[in-house]
This record gives structure tokens, C-alpha cells and sequence, in this order.
């Protein structure tokens, strides 16, 4: 059959749209009259070029893998959980809450505590409209949508009135105890003898983030429920026919995609904040879905495109920094990723598809 | 344009429709090559053909759906440029697809007028078609409620405001593509009524189908289609359903399998009082009670949509019922939890469902991907407690293929770049070889080719011949009495009768799927 | 609560309404074309600042009006061009546009202005001023009626008066115009619209080009009526807002009118009073700003009635 291969489909297509995004951005920087190129290396130096720029393009890439593979595992069950930022704030508030209410002594177990505090309260976040979706059919869309802004009132509420010390003026929680304290990538690397950046934030999440790629690829692909996903996610009626539950699926890819978006606060408010303030979240829930899309919900692509995100985000900043390009830029390279490795998808296709066409045509 | 040409050749005024030459190829498929008629105006023409002989393209260029690759369209005499709908109801073609265009909360008028409203507002629109509707509802006898809302009308009165939206438009050729495939035979007989009504007010009337039995009772000409190319055109009256037959299939066709007397055992699956009511509140099944015993087929025969479907999902586990089931002996549950798929398979039921597409095939899955398709549960295709076996269920694939003749023997090509034969065995493959207890078919072969037909019908005997119990459904006639020991006819959720193959005859059945019951003769 | 008290928040509930009414609108057309749109945030926030940027470069309000509207019917298009043209989908390209207005935004506002993404304070012909209704002076001090009608319905700007106006406008539109049955039957059943011989595509683009230009309104009353001027992310969600008015709604323009006016009230409330005490129980505000989100959940979840969506929604059509 005329179908394009698959390595066409999973590889080139997102990596031709990543590449007119590129393009358009470096149009834009030139139009409010900076030179591309030499954003670039700025971008290229400021990120990659010492383990001070490592130490951040690796903390912004932990949180872009946590919600890049939150809304992946949703994409495979054919659920679009937008709501990845709302999850994400209230698994903060998960992590605070372990945080703050236990005596700890050392951060291993707090790491795995806060962890789980985080994930419940994720998955506990996305299965109110999971629910309603799987009950009464709500649209999950709207409804995560709704709920985003519900987690954001909710959490100004609580940090405002409940959770503020007295005294302070700043809506945000306590210092979390010392003790809770991760390591940094450059508390890891100095015992083997590699001297890394105390200043970046990167730190053990990170490790946690690429084990929880490793953990839903295996999911998704090598284990029944993983199987039953996808089969509902392309077709809801034959999985009906495999005698699939459509009610169980949809509770399950939304609770494991719920509960990898709140696990993101390990990274950003254990890890680096070291308390719940407002907003903690800076959007990269968002950010996991032009991971996700670009990345073809594919675990190993979604930590690559996480990890170019984060050099953008990085680098973003650092051109903020030093030239007149505001950091607003890192917003509209991510808004034209979602563009034309998602919505404008066809576009891309497309003419492909004509020339893979053609191609056969004449060999045939 | 206009360029008027000569008339016909045995008439002297030109033919209603004419095409020449007419082809048209997706890729490498050829759809149409090189179509030509003439169909003369007042007559109904029917064109019949297997599905995907190319009689649905045919109708999408004359209507504008697709634009031929080369060839004229001649209405009444004159070429015509058909590129889209528009251009179509301009020519005077009105179409009744099947699968009807209707808004569904809008009204007969409102849907009626849609695009020929006339003016920018809806007032008037309304009132003068309502006005129309009136005469045109007495010319041709039919009657519908202009102000019902189209979800509150059954597929007949449905069909009755598509041949309105195309009357209304002022069509002088109306095109029927299957229009009697969801019709009961009460409502298919009123609707060769309107046609003939039609007739004699001097419309042209295309009649699709791939029923004979349809084309003999109405049509005056017909032409026959194959694998794209129109094979003939031949007056209704000079020729037979069997050299119809023929000319469709491209040979003689095989009308018995071959097959022994079956030699049934004990009492497979024992159906009492089942009852399926649907969420609108329609009654689907009424009181269906049957048995199948372990080696035997058992045939459901009835025109689509007559309950068939839900007697098939109930038994599958997709949809809830009352009453009661056994199998082998054992209560089955038919509401919550347990009612599904999964279970359904554990009591040794296996499921060739009759949309294959839908149901029995997810398209994206690569062909080993489906062949764990509800038995990704099954012990042999686990690696552990936790994880699948990709590898044994890839190696089970390979062997399954093998075994069904799965061409191309690939089991990491994509299931839709197989064809309806080859995709209908590799769901055949995976129900047959676990070996259940109970096998139920539906509409075995619908769009798939010759060849692949006799190697399915010799499954399914093989299967009943290892003492298996077959539930078999389908709407063609032919398949069920050259495969059944018994055949079950159902009508409206009901079971109208039951007949021994060697003993009815299709007008017989055709009496009991109409509705009529053969003890009052 | 005192009388007059009670008339400020109302009057500040109408003009808080205005610009989820207008969008609400836009999106009641979109959706009941079959065009699903959340990224009517985004084309508000593009129109707001184009409308604001203009407005003080041309010292015109006017000016700003006409490029808030260009902008945002722009946005329209690209979703279109999306949904329509590429059959993309529909959801994505809405979450799409929403970024690109935010970064845009800033970014262009950065190196025109260099003020952080602000545009400079709008004074003068460059805002919309407030229309006094006749005898509103006259009356004022006539007892409930008074307040009412000079403090209440007087003393609003053109673009919100126009708002209330869109409402029987686009109800006459969409139900008593061939125009209106063709984007509804559209956006229920593409095939329908199609074989009848009407363009599919046309009508849809007609559809995203009304809400673009209904969602210019909304921005450009809301930089240069509501505020004097473009500030970074200023509409604050009410692109979501108005899509919830519009689900609570179910889609109906007359419903959309008391649904963004409930919402409007809301806002003016929680704007107004820091904490509602109600028999005794103490409502933080952050509850009345959520409470416009719970409400929608609450009535997707079909507890009040069913909102069921044109049926052909967020579906490319593609002939069969």
C-alpha cells in the first residue's frame, strides 16, 4: 500500500516541523532587529556551554519530561489532558504538605515520600474530570481546562489563608526543613570526580524523570494494560469488542497521567524552590504538550524534545540577559512547535506523501 | 460548452444520461476504467456489482464527488462539467446516498430547503415549501410531517425526505445508491412504488444494488460492473439473475458449499427470552429463544438492522440484555461487570463481528498487534506477572498467518495496508484457532473477494465438522442457505420462523425476512 | 448591602461582561459551525494589544479598533487554515494560538515600545469614552429608577452597548437567515451542507472569520474601554471564561447573555469584597473567581441538564 513509512511518520515529519519553527523564530528575531545567528550561539553558550548552563537546561528539561510524558500517556488512551499545569501546581501541594508535616532527617526518604505525596495528588487532580468523562462524557478538554484554573484558586487560597507563616507577606509556604534538602547534579558528580556547577538547580529528579521514561515506555508498550490503552485509543469500539473497559482506561492512562504531571514538583519545589510559592509551576505543564507532540508520544522522543526545550528555556533566559529579545520569545518558539508538529501536522505531511508517491511511482 | 451532439443511437431523442469513456484511479487502484453508457429517460436503470466493483465511484463523479480522471458526462444531449455537488443539482441530478445527509435536529423543511432557500431569509423559504412539499407528497405518495425534527423519523421516512430534498431541487435524474438495505420489505415496496410514479412522470432513475432480486423487480435495463469496468448493459426482460450473477462474478458461481451432513451433539448455547432495549428506549430483540448444538450451523437470515447486530454484541459481551444464556449448560451474565468481551471468551465464545473495521481490526495495529486483540490477557502470551510477551505473541502471529494464507505474510505491516479478504482472515485466523466452544460470524464476507470467500465458507465447515457450534448471521440469502443446517429468520428484534435448508426456498425466507408469516398461506 | 453599593457592582458586573459576552459570541458562531475554538484567549489578548499599540501610535481609538480586529481575525484564519484547510486538530491549534498571542504580544510590545510589554497609557481620542444616555443628568435623583438608569445602563462606552446589541443580532442571524441554517446545519452534519451543493469550507472560514472579528471587539474594548492601554497577559483567562459561558450556555445566544453577565458578577464581587460572608459562612474570594469554572464542570458533568455540543464538532470534514 501507498502508506509512508513509519520512520518518515515517527522521525522526519516532527523534525521538519521542529525545523520551520526554528525558522520562523529566527524570522522573528530579525524583525525586532537582532541577528539570529548570533542568538543562537548566545543561546548555544549560555545553555550548553558550561555546566552553570547544564545546570539549568537539565532542571527545565526534568520538568518538561514529567508533563511531556503525562500528556503522552493521556495521548496513547486518546485522552488530551491539557490540564498537566494544574496537576502539576497541585502535586506541589502534595510535596509541600509531605514536606512540612514529617520530621525528616534525611532526603532519601523525604524523596520518596514527596514523590508519592506528589503523584497522589496529581492522579487525584486529574480523576475528577477522568470521572466525568468515563460517567457522563464530559469533555476531558474543557473540563482539565476548568480545572487549571480551579488548582490555581485553590492554591492562592491556601496559600494566602492557610498555608502563609504568620508574619510573612509573601503568599508561599515555609522553607521546607533543611533535611529535605536533594542533592544537586553537582553534589552527584563531585564524589566521581566531575566538577559540576554548584549554582544550576539540576538535580536528582532528573534521575527520577529519565526512570519514569524508561518505566512508561515499558508500560505503554510491553504490558497488558499499556496494550489495552492504545488499543483504546485507536479504536473505542473494538477495544469495546476485546472486552476492554472503556471506564477503567480512561481512569487509568488520566491517573498515571495525572500523577507523572504532580511528580514534577520534585524537581521544582523540592528541588529547587525548597517551598510551595504561587505559580511554581511557570507553565511547564503546558510545555508537555509541544513535548509531547514532538516527541510522538514516544518516551525516548519526548525526552529529546524535553531536553531542546529546555536548552530553549536556558537559553531563553540568557538571551534575555544579554540582548533586547525578552524571554517571551521561548513562548512563541513553543506555541510554533505545537503548530506545526501538531495542528499544522497535514501541512507538513503533505507534500511528503506526494513525493514518496511519486518516488514509487517511478521505481514501479 | 452546449456542445450539442448527436442523439442516441436507438432513440431519437438523446439519452437522459450518457458517459464516455469514463475512468478514474486512486493510486495504483483502478476504480473505473473506461465506463460508457446511455441510460434513456423514464426508465430506471439499475447498475449492480459486488461491492467494490466500482459502482459507488461511478455515482461520486456523476454527483461531484471526485472528478474523473477522462471521459464526458452528457446530460440530455450536452457535456456537462461536473466539479461538485452544485454543478450536479444544476444538471438536474438528485442523489439519495446510503448513508443519508440529513441535518438531524432540523426539521423536514428545514432540511429540505437547505441550499435552494432562495432568498436571504428563512420565512418565506419555509412557507413556500411547505406549500411545495404539500403537491409533492400527493404526486408521488410521499407523505411526511414537514415540522418533524429528523431524529424522530425511521430510516423510511428518512429516505422519503432525501427523494424530496432531490425533487424539491427540481431533479429530473434521480440516483439510489443500496437504497433497500435498510428497508423492511413493506417499506422497500412502497419505495418501487414512488419509483414507479417517478418513472411515469418522465424522471430517469439510477438504481444501485448488489441485490438480483431487486434489479429484476424494478429496473428496465441494467448494466453490471467488475473489478471497475462496466461488463454489460442488457435489457431487465431479456436476461436472468443467473447470467446476471455471472456477469458480476466474472463466472459460474459456486451456489453449494461443499460439505456433509452435519452430525450434531450436545446443546451448545440455549438462548431464552432475550430481550435488548437500547438507551432511546426501542425495543432491538423481543423474546429470542434458540439453541445451537456443538456441530452445526446455525443460519440468522433478515435484512439489515433487524435485530441481528444486537443478538451478535449481546452474545459478545458489547451489549446488556434481559433473559437468559447458557452455554454448555452455564448461566452466562448479560449486565455489569461481567457482561464483556474478556468473559465472554474465558466461556470458550469467539467473535468474527461484521464490521470488521469497527470491531474486529484496530486499523493503525500492526497485523501481530491484532492478533492479540482480545486475548491480550491469555497466559500464552505473557512473559511474566508483569509484563507481555511481544515475541511469543509476534511468533503466534506468523504461525496464524501462515495457516490462513494471509497475504502478504507480513506481521509487522500495518492492518490497513491489508486487503478486506486478507484482514477479515487474520480476524478468522485469531477467533478460529483458539479452538471456542461457540463461534459466531457476522456477514462473513462482506467486501471480500471470490477467492477469499470459498476459503472462509471452508473454515467455518471445517470448524462446525471439529464439533464446534456456529452462530451464523448474514444478509445474503445465499451464504446462509448454502452454509446453515438450520436457518432462523429474523424480523423487527423477533424470530420469525425456523427452516431446514433442504426444505425452504429464498421466496419462503424472503416471506418470513418481510415479516410475513409462511403458516397463514 | 446599601442600595447604591449594590448598583456599583452591578455596573461593574456589565462592563466586566462585555468582553465575555463578545467572545462567547465569537465562539457560539465557530462552535455551532463545527469549528471547536480555545484559543479565543489568544485572539482576545492579540486583539487587546494591536488595539492598544495603534491607538496610542495614532492617537485614534478608532485606528486601534480596526488593527485589534485585523489581528485577531488573523489568528482566525491560521486557525482555519489548521482545522479546516489541514483538518488538523482543532484543540491543538487553539492551544497553539494561545501561546503565540502571549509571546507575541510581549515580544512585539518590547521592541515598540520598550516598556516590558506594556503599550503607553491611552488618553484621550485613543480610548473609548463613555456615552452618557439621554436625560440620564435629569433623572439621576428620582429614588431606584434613577441610580438605575444613570448610574447603571448610562455612562457605558459604544462597543458595550453594541455588545448587548450582538445578542439579538446574532440570534436573528443564526435562526431566522439562510446564512444562519446553513453554519448550523454545518457545524451538525458537514455531508448535509456538501451534497446540498454549498462549500463546506467556505462557510466554515466565513464561521472563524466572524469569531475573529467578534473576539477583536473583545480585545479592543478591553485595552482601550475597559483599560487605558495593553499590560502583558491582561486577559487573564477570560477566553476561558467565555467558553465556559458559552458550554453553560449550551450554545444558545440568549443564554450566553445571562451567563456572562453571572460571570461578569462574579468577577465585580470578588473585585469589590475581599471576603462574602453568607448565613454565617465566610466565601474567600478566590472561590467566587473559580466559581465560573465549577459552575461549567459542574454542568458538562450533565447535573443540571445535558450540554451536548454540535454533533459534527472538532471533526474535519472530509467528503466520503
Amino acid at each position: 500500500m501507498d502508506v509512508l513509512p513509519k520512520w518518515v511518520d515517527t522521525v522526519i515529519i516532527p523534525l521538519i516541523g521542529v525545523l520551520i519553527s526554528l525558522i520562523f523564530s529566527g524570522i522573528i528575531i530579525l524583525l525586532i532587529g537582532e541577528n539570529p545567528i548570533d542568538a543562537l550561539k548566545l543561546m548555544i553558550t549560555g545553555a550548553l556551554g558550561s555546566t552553570y548552563g547544564w545546570g539549568y537546561t537539565l532542571y527545565y528539561a526534568t520538568n518538561f519530561i514529567f508533563t511531556g510524558l503525562a500528556v503522552s500517556v493521556a495521548f496513547h488512551a486518546r485522552m488530551f489532558n491539557i490540564g498537566g499545569e494544574g496537576q502539576a501546581a497541585i502535586g506541589g501541594l502534595g510535596v509541600a504538605i509531605v514536606c512540612l508535616s514529617f520530621g525528616w532527617t534525611h532526603w532519601f526518604p523525604a524523596l520518596l515520600a514527596a514523590t508519592l505525596g506528589a503523584a497522589i495528588f496529581g492522579a487525584l487532580w486529574a480523576a475528577i474530570p477522568a470521572y466525568l468523562q468515563g460517567k457522563y462524557g464530559s469533555h476531558i478538554v474543557i473540563t482539565t481546562i476548568m480545572f487549571n484554573f480551579i488548582a490555581a484558586s485553590l492554591l492562592n487560597y491556601l496559600l494566602v489563608n492557610v498555608m502563609r507563616p504568620t508574619g510573612s507577606m509573601d503568599p508561599a509556604t515555609q522553607k521546607f526543613p533543611e533535611a529535605t534538602s536533594l542533592p544537586s547534579l553537582h553534589d552527584m558528580l563531585e564524589p566521581v570526580g566531575i566538577s559540576f556547577s554548584k549554582a544550576g538547580p539540576a538535580n536528582i529528579s532528573f534521575l527520577i524523570a529519565l526512570i519514569a521514561c524508561v518505566l512508561v515506555w515499558i508500560f505503554i508498550w510491553h504490558t497488558r494494560l499499556g496494550y489495552q490503552l492504545r488499543a483504546y485509543g485507536h479504536s473505542e469500539s473494538a477495544a469495546k469488542y476485546a472486552g476492554i473497559k472503556p471506564f477503567k482506561i480512561i481512569m487509568i492512562s488520566m491517573l498515571i497521567s495525572g500523577a507523572l504531571a504532580g511528580m514534577m514538583a520534585t524537581n521544582n519545589v523540592m528541588g529547587e524552590a525548597e517551598r510551595l510559592i504561587m505559580n511554581s509551576t511557570e507553565g511547564a505543564g503546558f510545555i508537555g504538550i509541544a513535548v509531547a507532540l514532538m516527541g510522538r508520544s514516544h518516551p525516548l522522543g519526548v525526552l529529546l524534545a524535553a531536553l531542546l526545550f529546555g536548552f530553549l528555556y536556558q537559553g531563553g533566559a540568557e538571551l534575555a540577559m544579554w540582548t533586547t529579545i525578552p524571554r517571551e520569545l521561548i513562548v512563541v518558539i513553543q506555541a510554533l512547535v505545537i503548530l506545526f508538529t501538531g495542528a499544522l501536522e497535514n501541512m507538513v505531511r503533505a507534500p511528503l506523501n506526494w513525493l514518496w508517491l511519486k518516488s514509487r511511482r517511478g521505481t514501479s | 460548452m452546449n456542445e450539442k451532439i448527436k442523439g442516441g443511437r436507438h432513440n431519437s431523442v438523446a439519452p437522459s444520461i450518457e458517459l464516455i469513456n469514463i475512468s478514474k484511479a486512486f493510486g495504483a487502484v483502478k476504480a473505473n476504467s473506461n465506463i460508457s453508457m446511455q441510460i434513456a429517460q423514464g426508465s430506471i436503470h439499475g447498475i449492480i456489482g459486488e461491492n467494490g466493483a466500482g459502482k459507488s465511484t461511478l455515482m461520486s463523479i456523476l454527483y461531484g464527488f471526485y472528478k474523473a480522471d477522462k471521459g464526458d458526462i452528457l446530460i440530455d444531449g450536452s457535456k456537462v462539467n461536473i466539479t461538485d455537488s452544485k454543478d450536479a443539482i444544476n444538471a438536474g441530478i438528485g442523489m439519495v446516498f446510503q448513508h443519508f445527509k440529513l441535518v438531524e435536529n432540523f426539521t423536514v423543511l428545514e432540511n429540505v430547503i437547505l441550499g435552494v432557500e432562495g432568498g436571504q431569509l428563512l420565512a418565506p423559504s419555509i412557507s413556500k415549501a411547505r406549500k411545495d412539499l404539500r403537491a409533492l407528497a400527493k404526486e408521488y405518495e410521499l407523505n411526511v410531517d414537514p415540522d418533524a425534527t429528523i431524529d424522530s423519523l425511521g430510516v423510511g421516512l428518512r429516505q422519503r425526505v432525501e427523494i424530496l430534498k432531490a425533487l424539491y431541487r427540481k431533479a429530473r435524474i434521480l440516483i439510489l445508491d443500496e437504497p433497500t438495505g435498510v428497508l423492511t420489505p413493506a417499506e422497500a415496496d412502497h419505495l418501487f412504488r414512488i419509483l414507479n410514479n417517478l418513472k411515469k412522470e418522465g424522471k430517469t432513475i439510477v438504481f444501485i444494488t448488489h441485490k438480483l432480486r431487486e434489479v429484476m423487480e424494478i429496473t428496465d435495463t441494467v448494466s453490471v460492473m467488475r473489478q471497475g469496468e462496466m461488463t454489460a448493459t442488457v435489457k431487465t426482460s431479456e436476461t436472468s439473475p443467473s447470467s446476471l450473477a455471472e456477469l458480476m462474478v466474472g463466472r459460474k458461481v459456486l451456489l453449494r458449499v461443499e460439505k456433509q451432513t452435519s452430525a450434531p451433539g450436545n446443546t451448545t448455547l440455549e438462548i431464552n427470552n432475550l430481550n435488548v432495549i437500547d438507551n432511546q428506549g426501542v425495543q432491538r430483540l423481543e423474546d429470542i429463544s434458540l439453541s445451537v448444538r456443538a456441530g452445526e450451523i446455525l443460519g440468522i437470515a433478515g435484512v439489515a438492522g433487524n435485530g441481528q447486530s444486537e443478538l451478535l454484541e449481546v452474545l459478545g459481551g458489547i451489549t446488556e440484555a434481559s433473559g437468559s444464556i447458557k452455554i454448555n449448560g452455564k448461566e452466562i451474565a448479560l449486565r455489569g461487570n461481567e457482561a464483556n468481551g474478556q468473559s465472554r471468551r474465558l466461556q470458550g465464545i469467539a467473535h468474527v463481528p461484521e464490521d470488521r473495521q469497527h470491531l474486529g481490526l484496530i486499523m493503525e495495529f500492526e497485523a501481530w498487534e491484532n492478533i492479540a486483540l482480545g486475548y491480550h490477557n491469555s497466559e500464552d502470551y505473557q512473559q511474566n506477572r508483569f509484563l507481555m510477551s511481544n515475541a511469543k505473541i509476534k511468533t503466534d502471529a506468523i504461525r496464524k498467518m501462515e495457516q490462513f494464507d494471509v497475504r502478504p505474510n507480513n506481521v509487522t505491516l500495518s492492518t490497513k495496508g491489508f486487503s478486506g479478504g486478507n484482514q477479515q482472515k487474520l480476524v478468522l485466523s485469531r477467533e478460529i484457532e483458539r479452538n471456542p466452544d461457540l463461534l459466531l460470524v457476522g456477514q462473513p464476507t462482506r467486501g471480500v473477494d471470490i477467492g477469499a470467500i470459498e476459503f472462509i465458507h471452508q473454515q467455518l465447515i471445517r470448524l462446525r465438522d471439529a464439533g464446534k457450534a456456529i452462530l451464523l448471521v448474514s444478509v445474503e440469502l445465499e451464504e446462509i442457505m448454502s452454509l446453515s443446517d438450520r436457518i432462523m429468520v429474523m424480523f423487527d428484534g423477533k424470530i420469525m420462523g425456523e427452516k431446514t435448508p433442504t426444505e425452504t426456498n429464498e421466496k419462503e425466507l424472503g416471506l418470513l425476512m418481510a415479516g410475513i408469516n409462511g403458516d397463514t398461506n | 448591602m446599601e442600595f447604591l453599593v449594590l448598583i456599583q457592582v452591578l455596573d461593574s458586573a456589565l462592563r466586566l461582561a462585555v468582553p465575555l459576552l463578545f467572545c462567547s459570541l465569537a465562539g457560539l458562531f465557530s462552535e455551532r459551525a463545527g469549528i471547536f475554538d480555545i484559543g479565543l484567549e489568544g485572539k482576545i489578548l492579540i486583539a487587546a494589544f494591536f488595539a492598544a499599540a495603534t491607538a496610542s501610535v495614532s492617537g485614534s481609538v478608532w485606528v486601534g479598533l480596526f488593527f485589534g480586529i485585523s489581528a485577531s481575525m488573523l489568528f482566525s484564519l491560521l486557525h482555519g487554515l489548521a482545522s479546516i484547510t489541514f483538518r488538523g486538530n482543532q484543540l491543538i491549534s487553539g492551544v497553539a494560538i494561545n501561546f503565540l498571542a502571549a509571546g507575541l504580544t510581549v515580544l512585539i510590545g518590547q521592541s515598540w515600545f520598550k516598556l516590558g510589554g506594556r503599550t503607553p497609557s491611552l488618553s484621550g481620542n485613543a480610548r473609548f469614552s463613555e456615552i452618557t444616555l439621554p436625560f440620564a443628568d435629569n433623572v439621576s435623583n428620582v429614588p431606584i429608577i434613577g441610580p438605575i438608569y444613570s448610574e447603571l445602563l448610562s455612562g457605558h462606552t459604544a462597543l458595550a452597548y453594541l455588545a448587548i446589541l450582538m445578542v439579538p443580532i446574532s440570534w436573528y442571524i443564526l435562526f431566522r437567515t439562510r446564512f444562519g441554517l446553513r453554519l448550523r446545519a454545518v457545524g451538525e452534519n458537514p455531508a448535509a451542507v456538501d451534497t446540498a451543493g454549498i462549500s463546506v469550507i467556505q462557510l466554515r472560514y466565513l464561521a472563524v472569520i466572524i469569531c475573529g472579528l467578534l473576539c477583536g471587539l473583545a480585545g479592543a474594548y478591553l485595552a482601550t474601554g475597559l483599560a487605558a492601554g495593553f499590560v502583558k497577559d491582561m486577559s487573564a483567562g477570560r477566553g476561558f471564561i467565555a467558553l465556559a459561558a458559552l458550554i453553560f450556555a449550551k450554545w444558545r445566544p440568549w443564554h450566553i447573555l445571562s451567563a456572562t453577565l453571572l460571570f461578569g458578577l462574579l468577577e465585580a464581587i470578588s473585585n469589590r469584597f475581599q471576603n462574602i460572608e453568607i448565613l454565617g459562612i465566610i466565601l474567600p474570594t478566590q472561590l467566587m473567581q473559580a466559581l465560573p469554572y465549577i459552575l461549567t464542570v459542574i454542568i458538562l458533568a450533565g447535573f443540571v441538564g445535558k450540554a451536548t455540543p454540535p454533533l459534527a464538532g472538532g471533526v474535519p470534514y472530509i467528503k466520503e
